[in-house]
């Protein structure tokens, strides 16, 4: 697989601290003129870094991701995102950032006319790649998620795991510099759940910064070097202050995030 | 092997510049708006062959009228007509400008007369006060001033000659024919507006049906143009399809008319039939049609993007 390279992992520090790849800063998102789904939300992601997202269902898990995968913009505070103030970005700049966020939907949101093999291309596709330079890494993605033997079936006719595994090799097909993934293991058996985590991990080795929203604790536990973001009731827990302030080495310690984090 | 033939019908699609383009479901002609833009098509093509058919019957009509003139001898008296029309014809034959002159024979004139007297066994139309008719060509235009150089040497040896230009009879007829020709410009632009009309509730229409796609395709990093680019292309394609049926059925019915006007056997309706210039436009009207759908969903589409994220 391609992307199996245990190398370069990319580490934050205080004493050489990488320059964040996202900052959210007080940041409120309400719809329309209901309350607040979320509310003062203050974080920093660093690249090479690997989060979870947990809270309730309705803690905003959801609306969190919609604003990392700039699918919204939020009613207040500040976002930066590879460097740049995402709050202002002019709209024709918005597909070179998406381009750079790989995203795993919760409903999958598979394109119903295209094959399996369609859907992964699209992502190369819509970057302009050729399609002789598409056809190997797409082929391959599949076989990898164990569908080689499914490229022509539609959508419609995958069960819901085989779906799962067609919008994350999806995701993560163009190698993006953040992989936001809602869910992703919600409807695949545990073996294949490791496995994707696996992959994600191989992922987050080559330097991308994975976000993963999840309920799943045995999941969490299977990435020791993780970070945990718990939302509740649309305000991010934060007690040690690591995710605004990121300690030193905080990665090399040996310490796991389910140490300190109050999980549900 | 097995990856080769599962893979075959991918990589043929590849050869035939597929990509972008499927994002949405292939145009097919099972959908009406084809068969609207066929419609649309057709009826122009009809309507400009019309137009062009008028234009040519009147520039010939008016080119054969453009030097003639008629000269009428009103006289009751039938000697007096007869020895007037030959003055006036010898007058005619010498004076400058004229390149032919002749008397209308009293046959055709009776011929003429016909539809509205009849013939009855035993009528004697020679004896009916029929104008002598000369039937004169000149060799530049008949002018105003040419028509009066014409009355002025008639005046003295044939007074009651009357110069008429030929071209005034058909004054109201060639109104007629522009005011035509306008109502087809009109209605070329009616139906053209009438199809981007169309175009533009189907391209919203075709929005609205992938939403979905649109909003995944757009969260994958896919520009509003690009997105564009699909419908125009998804929508060209039904166009060609629509504007190649239109196109026939268009010709079909011009050449149908074309035959049926040809067997009322009237000169002027003869002369209006289309050069292979003509042909060549009709040709370029679904080709125009569909630049016209391409324009108009690509603006739509863009349009309706810029309100999305």
């Amino acid at each position: 697989m391609a992307l199996a390279n245990p190398k370069g992992t990319v580490l934050p520090s205080m004493n050489q601290p990488a320059a964040e790849i996202v900052q959210f800063d007080n940041v409120g998102l309400r719809y329309g003129a209901g309350r607040e789904v979320l509310a003062d939300v203050s974080f920093t992601l660093y690249p090479g870094c690997f989060y979870f997202l947990t809270g309730a269902s309705g803690a905003g898990k959801t609306s969190l991701l919609k604003l990392l995968y700039l699918a919204q913009r939020p009613s207040r505070g500040l976002i930066r995102m590879f460097g740049t103030d995402a709050i202002t970005l002019p709209r024709e700049r918005l597909p070179g950032f998406r381009r750079r966020i790989g995203v795993v939907f919760q409903d999958f949101r598979l394109v119903p006319h295209l094959s399996a093999w369609d859907n992964v291309a699209l992502p190369l596709r819509v970057a302009g790649q050729a399609e002789q330079d598409i056809a190997k890494p797409v082929s391959d993605m599949l076989e990898w998620v164990g569908l080689g033997d499914r490229f022509d079936a539609r959508p419609a006719t995958l069960s819901g795991g085989e779906q799962q595994r067609v919008a994350i090799a999806r995701a993560v097909i163009a190698r993006p510099d953040v992989l936001v993934a809602d869910e992703p293991t919600g409807n695949v058996d545990p073996d294949m759940a490791i496995k994707l985590l696996r992959l994600f991990e191989s992922l987050n080795r080559l330097g991308t910064t994975v976000v993963v929203a999840t309920h799943d604790l045995h999941l969490i536990r299977k990435v020791p070097d993780s970070l945990i973001m718990r939302l509740d009731k649309g305000k991010l827990a934060d007690p040690t202050g690591a995710l605004r302030y990121p300690p030193r080495r905080q990665r090399q310690d040996g310490a796991t995030a389910l140490d300190a984090a109050d999980l549900p | 092997m097995r990856q080769l033939a599962a893979t075959l019908p991918r990589r043929l699609r590849a050869l035939g510049g597929e990509g972008e383009s499927r994002l949405l479901p292939e145009a097919r002609l099972s959908g009406p708006m084809p068969w609207v833009i066929a419609i649309m098509i057709a009826l122009t093509v009809v309507a400009a062959a019309s137009a062009l058919a008028l234009r040519h019957a009147a520039a010939a009509a008016s080119a054969d009228l453009e030097g003639g003139v008629t000269v009428q001898i009103v006289s009751a008296a039938p000697a007096e007509r007869q020895r007037q029309s030959q003055t006036a014809l010898d007058v005619l034959r010498r004076a400058p400008g004229v390149l032919h002159a002749e008397a209308v024979p009293q046959d055709q004139l009776n011929a003429l007369v016909e539809p509205w007297l009849g013939t009855r066994t035993g009528d004697d139309l020679d004896a009916l006060p029929i104008p002598a008719l000369i039937d004169v060509r000149l060799r530049a235009a008949a002018t105003p001033a040419a028509l009066d150089a014409l009355r002025t040497a008639l005046a003295r040896q044939a007074p009651a000659a009357h110069v008429d230009a030929q071209s005034s009879w058909l004054a109201p007829v060639f109104r007629a024919i522009g005011a035509l020709q306008w109502a087809a410009g009109g209605l070329i632009a009616l139906f053209a507006f009438a199809t981007a009309s169309a175009v533009l509730l189907a391209a919203r229409n075709a929005l609205g049906i992938h939403r979905e796609t649109i909003e995944v395709v757009h969260m994958l990093g896919a520009t509003d143009l690009q997105i564009a680019r699909v419908f125009q292309r998804s929508m060209a394609t039904d166009a060609a399809m629509g504007g190649l049926v239109g196109l026939l059925a268009g010709v079909v019915t011009t050449l149908g008319l074309g035959r049926q006007f040809s067997a009322l056997g009237s000169g002027m309706v003869a002369q209006g039939s289309l050069a292979w210039t003509d042909w060549m436009v009709l040709v370029a009207i679904p080709i125009a049609g569909v630049l016209l759908v391409m324009v108009t969903a690509r603006l739509t589409v863009l349009a309706a993007l810029r309100r999305m994220l």
